[in-house]
């Protein structure tokens, strides 16, 4: 396997200018003529396919939702960056490139990220003439609030609602184009296999989750748009239906699968209760501009924060790491987190969470402003966990919320299987090994509406496409692999329910490939999992048939793939022996604690390429340079 | 604690449904109520028997995709809350519990709790949207939005689509969901080229997938998990009355 990144040559300022002149263009008339699968709808799907419809070309769209406006990009709240400059306070595209490579902890392709620094201001121009009512000054200018990892206001944020407000505009993009008839909308379809003729991706297997019906489409292109794997340490901040499914589907047919092991763990999360719980809701990061992180200075200090005075309080962030205090990245504030409670320092009933606490700011801006900014935030909380934050601080623990890992895509957003393009969380390719603060939503729509409608073009026209049709053998033997796969998760016939094998896993996967890994419990992981894997097919039960709307088979399937799939994430953990953003290797730390890279043996990309059942997958790697920015150890001091 | 559930139990949209009841044995109060669905469909599977099938996703409370009527009321007792915002604190040991879909003959039942809202979708689809294509924008601060103004199209665009105002409605009308989305548009300087066209469409949509009409019931903005109020019915009503007389 080859992994060609076709980069452009030349200066990075105008590394994408040349390349879209390059690129080789569709003749309206032609447009027609092609047909694109898009499958999943949030920011980057649904931007993708209303941009592609847009262009001409012919679009057929898939989500597991009743609605495409249900995506889970919808659940983002703080904001989206760009470089805008409008607060005049020394932002640049060069400034957001140099922190989005400095936070990723030097994981991530130069190049692409220059790009999505350059075209984050298009997007905040696109939304707005969209209607997305963004928050506004008193003289009617965009406001702007800074988030983790920056020390420039570069924001742009709808209440604590901006995922919505960016998935409603680009649904409504969506929907107009649906109206319209230029595209064609599968609501409650789940892909199921990528269907790959002639070494290129000509389709797809889907199942109409209402019906039970296995259907066959075929296009020139498909694009996933399937969002993040979250959801393999079962609880995470994700929705209940994300899952890797998709994207593993497509690794089994050639995609390479980049980073699995690169996990961003959110420091501003509810805390875990018990053992009922189905997933973590997190706090926006947006709440740590205001609100101060605390624990007591004593282990084991049970008092009412109220009760805890100032001088018997460690306000953590704020004496480590003095220039970001409270907005340090969030890999950082995370594992500070861990080391309060592993301390013994944590509070409540668990002690495993610290305190977020906004006295300070409700004191100094009034409790009216608060309530401007994060009031929706503040009633999330209270309605979790039946305490009012206004009138005590927040207890909050970190959790699973991004991957930063996916299938491994070029320049053009193609992934190693030709005519299979992966766009938004899915992808690998912008946030190296942490993603800092409003950054997903950001490379969500750059995707969708300002790189894929320009480079699908170029594999369109560069590549002869035979026509294809969903008669060829290749649908036939994807559709007979779905069809077994069904009939054997309805053939176990056990007594555990998906959910309870999921919850397993991701004990498995939390304790051993959490926020801090090391090589025994790494090992350890990869003998448990396949234990649990082997379980779940003697074990699980799904009951009914697979002619039905069931919701047990499509939680199974999804399991099914997850427990594959952790043990990628495990492996690739194990291998790279450093530490570096979201990936803690315990063996490699400084001596105060912070994550100690290895530039000289993993200065490059992870992509692991399906060898075949029970085989070992193989390692790739692709060198990553860094001509642009001078690689440096990450200090927020 | 425990809980006796009354649950409505339907094959598909063709076969007639009933109440089912259950108990359900081990609920803590931090529980939200759909875990408490989850215990039981844990349990039920564990016998080998049909777990209920119910629509959720986020379990935050904004993705709408979550749709129950608690003893009642969309969404349960709390306002301003969506059901998996909903918490067993607010049950006690013993209490039976009434749970059924959001029922209106625009959202066919597809089984159990779950019902087809996809109406939604193609009256958004007929007008809910600002044409512009992408890539061609001005800059975003060419375009003045006065501070309330943005805060008041914010409001209206809070609206996750649920359709418990549907559910509430005595008949059944999706008014406040066509207002919010009316309302968002109509406030702000975007929305002004096609103003009448979109309330138009709208509500043309609306009445072609068999919602029902507003009778000042009130009972949609009460059910509202995200507390839309019912001014921005007003407003449709001015924007649809303003088109009919400005549009040609």
């Amino acid at each position: 396997m080859k992994l060609e990144s076709k980069v452009p040559t030349g200066p990075i300022e105008k590394s994408w200018d040349k390349h879209r002149f390059e690129l080789k263009l569709v003749n309206p008339a032609n447009k027609r003529k092609f047909k694109i699968l898009v499958v999943g709808t949030g920011l980057a799907g649904a931007s993708a396919a209303a941009s592609c419809a847009e262009l001409g070309y012919q679009v057929e769209v898939f989500c597991v939702q009743d609605s495409p406006r249900r995506a889970h990009s919808i659940a983002a709240q703080g904001g989206i960056n760009a470089a805008k400059n409008y607060p005049n306070d020394g932002d640049s595209v060069w400034r957001l490139f140099y922190d989005t490579i400095k936070g990723g902890d030097f994981r991530a392709r130069e190049a692409n990220v220059y790009r999505l620094a350059q075209v984050s201001n298009s997007i905040i121009d696109q939304c707005v003439a969209q209607g997305v009512p963004f928050a506004r000054e008193y003289g009617g200018t965009l406001s702007n609030r800074s988030f983790g990892g920056a020390q420039v206001s570069r924001t742009f944020y709808a209440r604590g609602q901006t995922g919505q407000q960016l998935l409603l505009g680009a649904y409504s993009a969506l929907m107009r184009q649906v109206g319209a008839g230029a595209v064609k909308m599968h609501t409650r379809s789940e892909m199921l296999d990528l269907v790959v003729v002639d070494g290129a991706a000509r389709g797809i297997i889907t199942r109409d989750l209402a019906t039970g019906k296995v259907e066959r489409h075929a296009g020139d292109a498909v694009l996933l748009c399937t969002g993040g794997y979250g959801n393999v340490f079962y609880l995470s901040t994700n929705a209940n239906s994300c899952n890797v499914t998709a994207t593993w589907r497509a690794y089994k047919r050639g995609a390479a699968f980049a980073n699995p092991c690169y996990t961003q763990i959110h420091p501003t999360c509810v805390p875990v209760t018990g053992e009922y719980q189905s997933k973590l809701t997190l706090m926006s990061e947006s709440l740590r501009n205001d609100g101060r992180v605390w624990v007591p200075l004593k282990k084991g200090d049970d008092r009412k924060p109220q009760d805890i005075p100032e001088a018997e309080r460690d306000y953590y962030l704020e004496r480590k790491y003095p220039a970001f205090g409270n907005l340090v990245p969030r890999d950082i504030a995370s594992r500070a987190a861990k080391q309060m409670t592993d301390d013994g320092r944590g509070v409540g009933k668990t002690g495993l969470s610290v305190y977020l606490d906004f006295a300070d700011a409700i004191k100094r801006i009034g409790l009216d402003k608060v309530k401007e900014k994060y009031g929706n935030l503040f009633d999330m909380y209270h309605h979790i966990t039946d305490e009012d934050p206004y009138q005590q601080p927040m207890r909050i623990y970190p959790a699973v919320h991004y991957t930063m890992g996916g299938l491994w895509v070029d320049y053009n957003l193609m992934t190693t299987v030709p005519g299979l393009f992966c766009l938004g969380e899915a992808n690998f390719s912008d946030h190296g090994a942490n993603r800092l603060g409003a950054s997903a939503l950001m490379q969500g729509l750059a995707d969708g509406y300002f790189v894929l409608p320009y480079t699908i073009g170029g594999y369109l026209t560069g590549n002869k496409l035979p026509k294809v049709t969903t008669d060829h053998k290749a649908f036939t033997e994807a559709e007979g692999s779905v069809n077994a796969r069904t009939k054997a998760l309805l053939g176990a016939n056990g007594k555990k329910a998906p959910s309870v094998l999921h919850r397993e896993l991701g004990h498995v996967m939390w304790n051993n490939v959490g926020m801090g890994r090391n090589a025994k419990g790494l090992k350890e992981a990869l003998s448990r999992i396949p234990e649990i894997r082997a379980e779940f097919w003697k074990n699980v039960s799904v009951v009914g048939s697979g002619e039905d709307f069931n919701q047990t088979l499509e939680r199974a399937g999804r399991v099914a793939d997850f427990l594959e799939f952790g043990e990628l994430l495990a492996k690739d953990a194990l291998v790279r022996e450093e530490s570096c953003g979201g990936h803690f290797r315990e063996e490699h730390q400084t001596p105060d604690g912070e994550a100690k890279r290895d530039d000289e043996k993993f200065a490059h990309v992870a992509a692991w390429e399906y060898k075949g059942e029970g085989q070992e997958p193989a390692r790739h790697t692709e060198p990553l340079t860094f001509e642009n920015v001078h690689i440096a150890q990450r200090n927020y001091a | 604690m425990n809980i006796t559930l009354k649950v409505w139990r339907q094959k598909n949209a063709s076969e007639p449904g009933a109440l089912v009841q259950y108990d359900v044995k081990g609920i803590v109060p931090e529980m939200s109520f759909l875990e408490m669905l989850d215990t039981l469909n844990e349990q039920l599977l564990a016998k080998g028997e049909d777990p209920l099938a119910f629509d959720s996703d986020c379990r935050e409370g904004i993705c709408g995709m979550c749709d129950l009527i608690i003893d009642g009321q969309a969404h349960g007792p709390d306002k301003g809350a969506t059901t998996c915002q909903l918490h067993m604190r607010r049950y006690k040991d013993g209490d039976v519990v009434t749970v059924e879909p959001f029922r209106s003959k625009a959202f066919p039942i597809v089984k159990d709790l779950v019902v087809d809202r996809s109406a939604f979708d193609r009256i958004q689809a007929a007008g809910g949207f600002v044409s512009i294509n992408t890539g061609n924008a001005v800059d975003g601060n060419n375009i003045l939005i006065p501070h309330d103004k943005a805060e008041k199209a914010m409001d209206a665009a809070a609206c996750i689509g649920c359709g418990a105002c549907v559910a509430a409605c005595p008949n059944a009308s999706a008014m406040l969901f066509v207002a919010a989305k009316v309302s968002q548009y109509a406030l702000l300087p975007q929305g002004q080229p096609e103003r009448e066209k979109r309330v138009l469409a709208m509500r043309e949509a609306m009445d072609a997938e068999g919602f029902g009409h507003c009778t000042n019931e009130y009972e949609c903005e009460a059910a509202c998990p995200k507390e839309i109020k019912i001014s921005n019915i007003a407003r449709l009503n001015r924007e649809f009355l303003r088109a009919t007389l400005v549009s040609e």
